[in-house]
């Protein structure tokens, strides 16, 4: 009886230890995470990321425009008149070329970048050093068959250079200092990992609600989230747009202008033979030059004057002395 | 080698190549993509497919003619492809061996001895397959008066048979009163028939419960999404799909029931497995004892995966060629050859006639009956958006499987799989969501016409979609409408420019036109101070009024009141303006006067004549959660009873 006895009081010290041990975890752990305030109303932010300058340093405003029919030639005349390309890509660059891809259509209706334009241009960032050239859009339609239709995977695969096509997990917020729209909004960094050049190119196209889609409007591409609600205010995003995107280079291609029926095009009689190809480092210039060919001035696109006036550029494009230059 | 491993190596490879074809089930030009590989190979060598579309349709549609191949063989072979073929068998398989592996041979006789309901599936096969057959008793019907009364006769006779045991009975009270049963029944039948033939319909639903196309739907709408298509190119946001939990639920749960009864699926509900069976019985090769020296020890019993107990007085039509009870017999008895059982063989499926009869006809009246509802009459969903070169409602539903491969190939993920609310048939099929996805359909794409086992969507050319070439005077495949909801639609309501819709719209010349007006915007009205004129005109007002830059975005405008002429606003402070010069005019005004500050608005209008309803417009729409402007099912092309505008294009 005695030997039970005093077993009987072992057992109840080891129980009483395990009780008082859960009474304290289960005590610890109610205090450790005792929450009073509840949860703040406003969402978790990200990591915003902001991109760097990615003009050439010191380098003077400089604008060419060449006539032709081939925007092969064409491109690498207007990069001769610029300086070459090895004066905008070096040895080891890596770079991004911001293309228009928004549709799933193909490159005979003028609503994307021309393939041949993508594969020049790709080539002749190889042709001067680049390490690694990536192609890259936040198309509008399905971002998988707009790169196919349009042809600009193909192309730039034929050229060598990588396209990315924008997944969700490649965006990450971003806000311009000063800007009232870009604020928090995702922006399509992914690609631009370990990027130091930046070539923006896109076609002169008729845009309903801006007036003009060229270089400073391609921008848009690198835009997530639900980037429509921008329309409501489509000059002031554009002006934004620019003003946060420091280009290396931008190379406006009006070869074939959509002169109606813009952005989306889908015919041929929305579209005009204009025979110009543009290159500049100077994108308010550039765009200014290409309302030409949509027989627009800089008044008829609010967004040019706004840019300037933000220091982005000069819509006067006479005053860089461009060079103006014919595809024999 | 052991028959058994032949066995296994055939599951293992076709299961695999099931996998690989639905896998390389996505656009695409790379070779692992869709390009020429024969994705639904193992839907066509269906036989149920093939079966169940033809009753429906009396066609059988390109690939299903590889069904064929399926029944000559088991008619041959027996049950090979529910052994050695069948994918979902393959899972089944597995999950019911892996359960069994440390099990003692009692218990493993226990779960697989044949159970009485493995006879469900025979119903459920006769129910689904009954469901198709509206249409071929219509025409019967149609046919004239010497068919009818041959089909009256038919089912005359058939209740004959049915009480055949009161009809030998020896009270003649019984029999006379049977003969009356007999005249008085089949004269109801034929009065409704007569009278109501036109009710009769066809539905395929074998889909629902087709292991192909269940395997398909699966692994299309569940698993490869749930595993994020890691190696679908492309696919920048997770795929998403209606209801696709259900789908897995039954997939998963079948799967872990086979945990506890082998094969549960193919022993009790499968009614492609029924159709084999049914086939499987008249098969040249057959499981069964070779010699008399078997010992009744039970151990080929063990493994059966068909539970159809080889032991005994066989059950050919429930043996699914596993080999197990060849491996398993120790005494060398049992044998796979052209000469019956020693043991015995039961041939038939335990359905009684009555039975037959009555599921029979339960199935000619259920489609009837879901079709009360009126959903595919005057009461339709106009949410019921089908793809691209769907055929009329009616027709796609003697056709449409439920296989989701059209939902698996779409680019852009606007193909779902429908829920009841489209009607009780609809239940799986495709139907399209412009909320969800990447973009709208695509206006130069056609890929999910040309996946379609079936042709529920109709292989349609680009140029038929586009309506070109000679499709011209037909117009675009449209499938169905968008309509500008006013009270949404920011600049209509809301004066706030917008025109997303109008800009993305793909069709040239678009099918959302603009009207462009000016409104004056809240508290409009503003008393000049004075006015000077440099490069731009510089507008003060009496007192601070404005939000600095507010109406500097392009598209606010200045009028004087009791004047025409307009003024867009460049920039603006509390209290100054500055306004674009125009070519014409001079600023006529003096100070003290008012003026008028307007928006610039264009409101967007769908042209009925040319919106095709590929929803792009929907997609992008800024009022994301019930959309401003919405696509229904409206003027579709595929019915023309939907039409909605008096000149069709």
């Amino acid at each position: 009886m005695e030997k039970k006895e005093t077993l009987h009081r072992r057992d109840f010290l080891v129980r009483s230890l395990k009780v008082g041990a859960a009474v304290g975890v289960t005590g610890f752990l109610g205090w450790r995470f005792h929450d009073p305030e509840g949860p703040p109303g406003a969402q978790q932010e990200e990591d915003e990321v902001s991109l760097p300058d990615f003009s050439v340093p010191g380098m003077d405003r400089r604008l060419a425009v060449v006539r032709g029919e081939d925007r092969a030639a064409t491109l690498e005349l207007a990069l001769h008149a610029l300086g070459g390309m090895s004066a905008f890509v070096k040895e080891g660059d890596r770079v991004l070329v911001k293309v228009n891809a928004a549709f799933a259509s193909p490159p005979i209706l003028s609503a994307t970048t021309h393939p041949a334009l993508v594969e020049r241009l790709v080539q002749l960032c190889f042709k001067a050093g680049a390490g690694e050239v990536i192609v890259t859009d936040n198309p509008i339609n399905d971002p998988q068959s707009c790169f196919v239709l349009s042809g600009i995977e193909e192309a730039a695969r034929r050229a060598g250079g990588r396209v990315i096509y924008p997944r969700s997990d490649l965006f990450q917020p971003t806000t311009l200092p000063g800007g009232r729209l870009i604020r928090s909004w995702p922006l399509l960094y992914g690609p631009f990992h370990g990027v130091n050049k930046l070539i923006g190119v896109a076609p002169v196209k008729d845009h309903h609600r801006s007036g003009a889609s060229m270089i400073m409007k391609n921008w848009y591409g690198l835009l997530g989230g639900r980037r429509n609600v921008f329309h409501q205010d489509v000059h002031t995003i554009i002006t934004e747009l620019a003003m946060m995107v420091k280009p290396t280079l931008a190379i406006l291609d009006g070869t074939t202008t959509m002169m109606t029926n813009g952005p989306t095009g889908g015919s041929l009689a929305d579209l005009k033979a204009t025979h110009t190809l543009i290159a500049g480092t100077d994108q308010v210039s550039v765009d200014a030059f290409g309302a030409t060919l949509l027989d627009k001035t800089v008044l008829d696109l609010p967004f040019i004057h706004m840019a300037e006036s933000a220091g982005v550029g000069t819509s006067r494009y006479e005053t860089l002395n461009p060079t103006h230059l014919q595809v024999s | 080698m052991a028959i058994v491993t032949v066995r296994r190596i055939s599951q293992v490879f076709f299961f695999l190549l099931f996998v690989w074809f639905s896998f390389v089930s996505t656009a695409g030009e790379e070779w692992w993509e869709l390009r020429g590989w024969p994705a639904n190979w193992f839907l066509q060598l269906d036989p149920l497919v093939a079966l169940v579309t033809f009753l429906a349709t009396f066609t059988f549609y390109a690939g299903l003619l590889w069904a064929l191949l399926t029944i000559l063989l088991t008619l041959v072979l027996g049950r090979f492809f529910c052994g050695w073929v069948c994918p979902f068998g393959t899972l089944q398989h597995f999950m019911g061996y892996w359960s069994g592996r440390f099990e003692t041979l009692g218990h493993l006789q226990q779960k697989n001895r044949y159970h009485p309901y493995q006879v469900i599936k025979y119903y459920l096969l006769v129910f689904l397959l009954s469901m198709a057959l509206g249409v071929a008793l219509q025409k019967i019907i149609q046919a004239g008066l010497w068919t009818a009364l041959l089909l009256y006769g038919g089912i005359a006779l058939c209740l004959l048979l049915l009480f055949r045991e009161t009809w030998l009975g020896e009270k003649k009270s019984k029999a006379i009163a049977s003969v009356f049963f007999l005249a008085g029944a089949s004269g109801l039948l034929a009065a409704f028939l007569q009278g109501g033939h036109r009710i009769l319909a066809s539905s395929v639903q074998t889909g629902l419960l087709d292991p192909i196309p269940l395997m398909h739907r699966s692994l299309n709408l569940f698993l490869f999404p749930v595993l994020g298509e890691p190696f679908r190119r492309g696919v920048v946001e997770p795929r998403l799909y209606e209801g696709a939990w259900v789908i897995g639920l039954i997939f998963v749960a079948v799967l872990l029931l086979c945990l506890k009864i082998p094969r549960f699926y193919c022993r009790f509900i499968c009614p492609l497995g029924a159709l084999m069976g049914i086939l499987g019985k008249w098969a040249l090769y057959r499981v069964g004892k070779t010699r008399v020296n078997c010992r009744d020890c039970s151990v080929c019993e063990a493994h059966c995966e068909g539970a159809c107990e080889p032991m005994g007085a066989i059950r050919q039509h429930e043996c699914v060629l596993c080999m197990n009870c060849l491996d398993d017999c120790h005494h060398g008895v049992m044998g796979y050859g052209t000469s019956r059982s020693l043991g015995g063989e039961r041939d038939a499926p335990d359905i009684s006639r009555r039975g037959l009869v009555l599921t029979v006809a339960a199935g000619v009246v259920s489609i009837p009956s879901m079709r009360l509802s009126g959903l595919l009459a005057s009461n339709r969903d106009p949410h019921l958006v089908r793809p691209p070169g769907a055929l009329r409602e009616e027709e796609f539903l003697q056709r449409c499987i439920k296989c989701g491969q059209c939902m698996r190939i779409c680019p852009t993920n606007i193909i779902h799989p429908g829920d009841f609310s489209h009607g009780v048939e609809s239940l799986w099929t495709p139907v399209l969501n412009f909320r969800v996805g990447t973009s709208g359909c695509q206006l130069n794409c056609v890929a999910c016409g040309h996946i379609c086992p079936t042709a529920a969507i109709r292989p349609i050319s680009l140029e038929e979609k586009l309506g070109e070439g000679r499709f011209a005077d037909a117009g675009p495949v449209r499938m169905g409408m968008a309509f500008v909801d006013l009270g949404r639609c920011l600049p209509w309501t809301m004066d706030l420019p917008c025109i997303v819709c109008q800009e993305n719209c793909p069709v040239s010349p678009k099918a959302i036109v603009v009207h462009e007006v000016f409104r004056p915007i809240r508290d409009p009205v503003h008393r000049v101070h004075s006015v000077m004129e440099n490069d731009f005109i510089v507008v003060t007002l009496e007192r601070l009024a404005l939000q600095p830059a507010r109406l500097a975005t392009g598209d606010y405008y200045v009028r004087w009141v009791g004047e025409e002429a307009r003024w867009r606003i460049q920039r603006n402070t509390e209290r100054e303006i500055e306004l674009v010069p125009q070519a014409r005019g001079h600023i006529s005004t003096q100070e003290g006067k008012e003026i008028e500050i307007l928006v610039r608005l264009h409101l967007p209008q769908v042209d009925p004549h040319r919106c095709i309803g590929c929803g792009v417009c929907e997609h992008e729409c800024p009022v994301t959660g019930k959309r401003a402007i919405r696509v229904t099912a409206e003027n579709e092309s595929r019915e023309k009873r939907h039409s909605m505008i008096l000149h069709g294009s």
